[in-house]
């Protein structure tokens, strides 16, 4: 078995980056919406990690945007869940159909 | 001293509350300045016989907009302008003294005198100015307090459309005083008089500087321009119309404005430049006495058939002026034949002094008699001694009857002309004639004709019901019987003016003022006189035979006259004919394309863009579902759009 390469993980992060799209524009409820930002973001880390570590070993650069990502995604996180909690106690739901009141 | 002049006026228009009295001091104040200024500068000049140099005590910066770019404003004193500076402050004080008895009853009184004010603040700065921009700004402020003073019953209707029509007609002429003004500073570089004359007179810099336009150098072009914005101001030919009309206005104010002081702002402006005309264009000077005795003749015949006491001053007006503008046009530059711009500023001078008084008899007559018309008065000699007395000596002075001063100021007109042109000349003289019989006429039916009481009962058509609005025949007698002559306010103006007629033609005014400002011997040749006083005579025996009596020898004549006398009396049609061309030629061939256009396509452009952006809004409007995925898919694509874009064209 052959070391993992750089395509393999970029191969990884897509697939990650594709499931969390996939999940982010099917699923109805606003929590699993959340979750697949953070599937999103991850992979974005997982490329960034890879990039560093395979091509510019001696640089620390990408795994610094790496930890702000996650600092921000945390914050990102505590944001979206005081929305969600928001329109819950509007519209009793965490279905993102039921948020469409400024619809035209 | 001057700066106090300027400043006093320039505060007089804020006393609003105060009202009459305090017109009168500040004017009073101003006139004694004006006085000493003048005794001052002449004492100052008969010192140095040769010359009278040109002062400029006052000069500031108003507008700097960076190097070589200035505006200034000051004053600057020289024979011209503090002759009119005595001038216009004397009439405008004796106006506000009449005014303070004529206008006793009148609730905007404050307003009035607020309004005479800045009128004869906006005429003191013009007649000062150092520079033609200056003079420019004052012009103009002074056509709105003319419009202003027209207007001043602005209930009668006739009153608003004559104001309205004064400011258009004078419009027409600024514009062309504005672009001539502009060419001029433009060619020599400087807005002030002194440079401006010095730098288009030396031949160096205008061979230099000076293309041509239609064959016609460029400074001819803004000569002509500048004198078309005289024209309009002194209500030459063909923009006279406004003058007669404005007569709306409340007599004191015809007095001091349409008689006396703005009218004349035209000639003085010429004067002001003659130093460019002279030399420069004088063919253009020919042409403008042609026109001035043009003007001067149709107007005197139309002055002759008018029935309105305030219109046949109003046209003798405009005769005068036209007296001085073609006197103006017969001179130039040179020790002889400046004769004219000497005789045109004398006649300014005596003209203004007899004009105001016979305006100012005029208000009074109306204010006994309650109408403007001719027809309504008769006989009021002996109810009106002082009025008849100054109204005498008024017309005889303006029929150059000597010794009186309009003789001399006539006298030395004519000769001029006789000097420069004879056709010029001829009309000059005819219409001299023409101006005695009208005057007397005017006098003979206002002063002789017939019982004054007996009037009321006849019915002589329908006389205009006067400004006061209490005018009433059927009531007046009544009223006249413990209806004086007017206030003692109202008769010392008309006295004083009366004494000034008298004894002003004796000043050696050719020592004072000259085209080069130095001296000019003015001599009259007795034999020279024997035509003009003759023809003078001559007009006030007809005006004896036809108007001393009652009888009907006038009509007879008009009838016989019939097509000339209706012509006449229509003004030459001339009102019909702006008429004509501005509605039905303006207004269709130029008003109603520009109003076609200005609908169509300028609002047809904006309203559709409108409309098409409210239309494509409306169809998309749809996308705005409120569902977050669905944008977020929008995004989703648009990037991955923006992304495969970007490869493609990287890559």
């Amino acid at each position: 078995m052959s070391a993992i390469g750089l395509n393999d993980i970029l191969l990884l992060s897509g697939l990650l980056f594709i499931i969390g799209i996939y999940g982010f524009l099917t699923r109805r409820n606003l929590i699993t919406m959340l979750m697949s930002i953070e599937l999103i973001l991850n992979s974005v880390n997982l490329n960034f990690v890879a990039f560093n570590k395979y091509l510019h070993p001696n640089n620390l650069d990408g795994l610094f945007f790496t930890l702000f990502i996650i600092t921000i995604a945390a914050a990102e996180a505590a944001v979206a869940i005081a929305i969600i909690i928001n329109l819950y106690r509007q519209t009793k739901s965490v279905d993102v159909n039921d948020g469409n009141s400024m619809h035209y | 001293m001057a700066a106090f002049l300027l400043n006093g006026l320039v505060f007089r228009p804020y006393y609003k509350a105060l009202a009459g009295p305090i017109g009168v001091l500040a004017m009073l104040g101003s006139f004694f300045f004006a006085t000493y200024t003048a005794w001052m500068y002449f004492g100052a000049g008969a010192a140095l016989p040769a010359h009278f140099s040109t002062l400029t005590p006052i000069k500031m910066d108003w507008l700097n907009f960076g190097h070589g770019l200035s505006i200034q404003l000051g004053v600057q004193l020289d024979p011209l302008s503090v002759l009119m500076l005595v001038v216009v402050t004397f009439i405008s004080l004796l106006v506000n003294i009449y005014s303070l008895g004529y206008m006793q009853d009148e609730p905007r009184k404050a307003t009035y005198f607020s309004f005479l004010g800045l009128f004869t603040f906006s005429m003191l700065g013009l007649v000062m100015a150092p520079n033609i921009l200056q003079l420019y700004i004052f012009w103009e402020l002074v056509g709105v307090s003319s419009f202003l003073l027209i207007s001043f019953y602005y209930e009668k209707r006739s009153a608003s459309a004559a104001a309205k029509k004064a400011f258009i007609v004078t419009r027409f002429a600024d514009l062309g005083l504005l672009i001539g003004v502009l060419i001029l500073s433009n060619i020599s570089h400087t807005l002030d008089f002194t440079t401006m004359i010095e730098r288009l007179n030396d031949p160096h810099f205008s061979t230099a500087a000076i293309g041509s336009f239609m064959g016609l150098s460029i400074v001819t072009w803004g000569l002509a321009l500048v004198f078309i914005g005289g024209v309009g101001k002194s209500a030459m030919f063909p923009l006279h119309i406004w003058l007669p009309d404005a007569m709306e206005g409340p007599t004191p104010v015809s007095a001091l404005i349409h008689a006396a002081t703005m009218v004349v702002a035209g000639v003085f402006l010429l004067a002001r430049l003659f130093p460019l005309f002279g030399p420069l264009a004088p063919h253009l000077l020919t042409g403008i006495g042609y026109i001035g005795v043009g003007t001067s003749f149709i107007a005197a015949i139309i002055a002759c058939t008018q029935t309105d006491i305030k219109r046949v001053l109003a046209y003798s007006t405009i005769s005068q002026i036209g007296f001085m503008i073609f006197a103006i046009g017969v001179a130039r530059p040179g020790a002889e034949e400046s004769l004219g711009y000497t005789a045109s500023l004398f006649h300014l001078f005596t003209h203004a002094l007899f004009k105001a008084m016979l305006f100012l008899c005029a208000g009074s007559i109306i204010h006994y008699v309650h109408s403007n018309e001719l027809s309504a008065m008769g006989g009021l000699r002996k109810k009106m001694p002082i009025t008849h007395l100054s109204f005498l000596i008024g017309c005889l002075a303006i029929a150059g009857v000597p010794p009186l001063s309009g003789f001399f100021s006539k006298e030395e007109i004519l000769l001029a002309a006789f000097n420069g042109n004879k056709i010029i000349y001829w009309l000059g003289l005819i219409t001299a004639g023409l101006t005695s019989f009208y005057m007397f006429r005017l006098y003979f039916s206002i002063f002789w004709n017939k019982e004054f009481m007996a009037v009321s009962h006849q019915d002589h058509g329908p006389s205009t019901i006067l400004e006061k609005g209490n005018g009433h025949n059927g009531k007046e007698n009544e009223g006249i019987e413990h209806h004086t002559e007017g206030t003692a306010t109202m008769k010392l103006p008309l006295v004083i003016l009366a004494v000034f007629t008298l004894v002003v033609g004796f000043i050696p005014f050719g020592n004072l003022f000259a085209a080069d400002n130095g001296h000019l011997e003015s001599s009259f040749h007795l034999l020279f006189s024997i035509a003009p006083v003759a023809l003078s005579l001559l007009g006030i025996g007809i005006a004896i035979g036809l108007y001393k009596n009652q009888n009907g020898k006038s009509d007879r004549i008009a009838q016989q006259l019939n097509v000339l006398y209706q012509a006449a009396k229509n003004k030459f049609y001339i009102d019909e004919l702006y008429l004509f061309v501005t509605k039905k030629i303006i207004f269709n061939l130029i008003g109603r394309p520009a109003a076609w256009f200005d609908k169509t396509i300028i609002d047809g452009a904006m309203n559709g863009m409108g409309n098409i952006t409210s239309l494509v809004s409306s169809k998309i409007k749809g996308l705005q579902s409120g569902q977050v995925q669905d944008y977020s898919l929008y995004f989703y694509l648009g990037m991955s759009g923006l992304a495969f874009l970007l490869m493609y064209l990287w890559i």
